[in-house]
């Protein structure tokens, strides 16, 4: 199962997913994201919501690194191989998790 | 909705993160001044932020001035404090100012919207482009430098090739 967490207050989301699409159409796989808006800081905190856009395949986040971040309406850092810093998964975290 | 091409930069003074107050006038003998709208803990601010120290670094002898300027509200983004501005700015080494806009007066008098979002003023304090640092937030596929190009054609006396981008980051944090 793949899920996809976002807060409509950071753009990446769209990105995020079309990734995750053409990692999987490159895969050959038609998986379903399921794709969860949150919309408050309570929600972010009873979903453990580090950042948008939160991406977790069979409930398992896929930059663990960053899952343990303050819960909170905010954009997510994620950190690409060579120390640069992105707004999503870099494309290898994103191939490792849905392999 | 952000200010029109051609208005005037609105009047600031603000704290910045060396200690000192700085207004719009200390900046008065700069041919061109960037004012950034930005902060500490958005992806896309960090993702351009070696971007935006370069430019600022490469035109400085040229007399362009580069201001980066934080209003985001620090009660939902703590991580934007003044104290941590202070940090990440020693941290990095930011060859700018970086004001703290704290009851939000100059990021509504420019009506921002993003971070990063470039307000770039010619010496008549005009503006002259408004909008992103480039056209990719990865910098290995940049195909334009909208900021850089801007610059370029005001310091030779030309018009920006291209005077309003949309500036793609997060949004400003209003209280």
């Amino acid at each position: 199962m793949i899920e996809l967490f976002y807060w409509e207050g950071c753009p990446s989301h769209p990105e995020a997913k079309s990734l995750i699409e053409q990692i999987l159409a490159e895969l050959g796989r038609d998986d379903e994201i399921v794709m969860t808006e949150v919309t408050s800081d309570e929600e972010a905190e009873r979903l453990r919501f580090p950042g948008s856009p939160t991406i977790c395949v069979d409930g398992r986040d896929v930059d663990p690194v960053g899952a343990n971040s303050r819960p909170a309406l905010t954009c997510r850092i994620y950190h690409l191989p060579d120390g640069r810093v992105s707004p999503i998964p870099s494309r290898d975290q994103l191939e490792a998790a849905l392999r | 909705m952000s200010i029109e091409l051609g208005t005037e930069a609105p009047f600031f003074e603000l704290p910045g993160v060396d200690g000192y107050d700085h207004s719009l006038d200390e900046y008065g003998d700069a041919k061109l001044l960037v004012l950034v709208q930005s902060c500490n803990h958005c992806p896309y601010v960090q993702a351009w932020e070696d971007r935006l120290m370069a430019i600022a670094r490469d035109h400085a002898h040229e007399g362009v001035r580069v201001v980066a300027l934080n209003s985001n509200d620090v009660s939902s983004h703590p991580e934007d404090s003044f104290e941590q501005m202070k940090a990440r700015a020693e941290k990095r080494g930011f060859p700018f100012d970086y004001l703290f806009d704290e009851d939000q007066s100059l990021a509504h008098a420019l009506g921002a919207e993003h971070t990063p979002e470039v307000f770039l003023f010619d010496e008549e304090r005009k503006l002259r482009y408004h909008g992103a640092i480039d056209d990719s937030r990865d910098e290995t596929t940049v195909t334009k430098s909208y900021l850089r190009d801007a610059i370029d054609a005001l310091l030779a006396g030309d018009e920006p090739p291209l005077a309003q981008t949309d500036a793609v980051g997060c949004t400003v944090k209003w209280k």
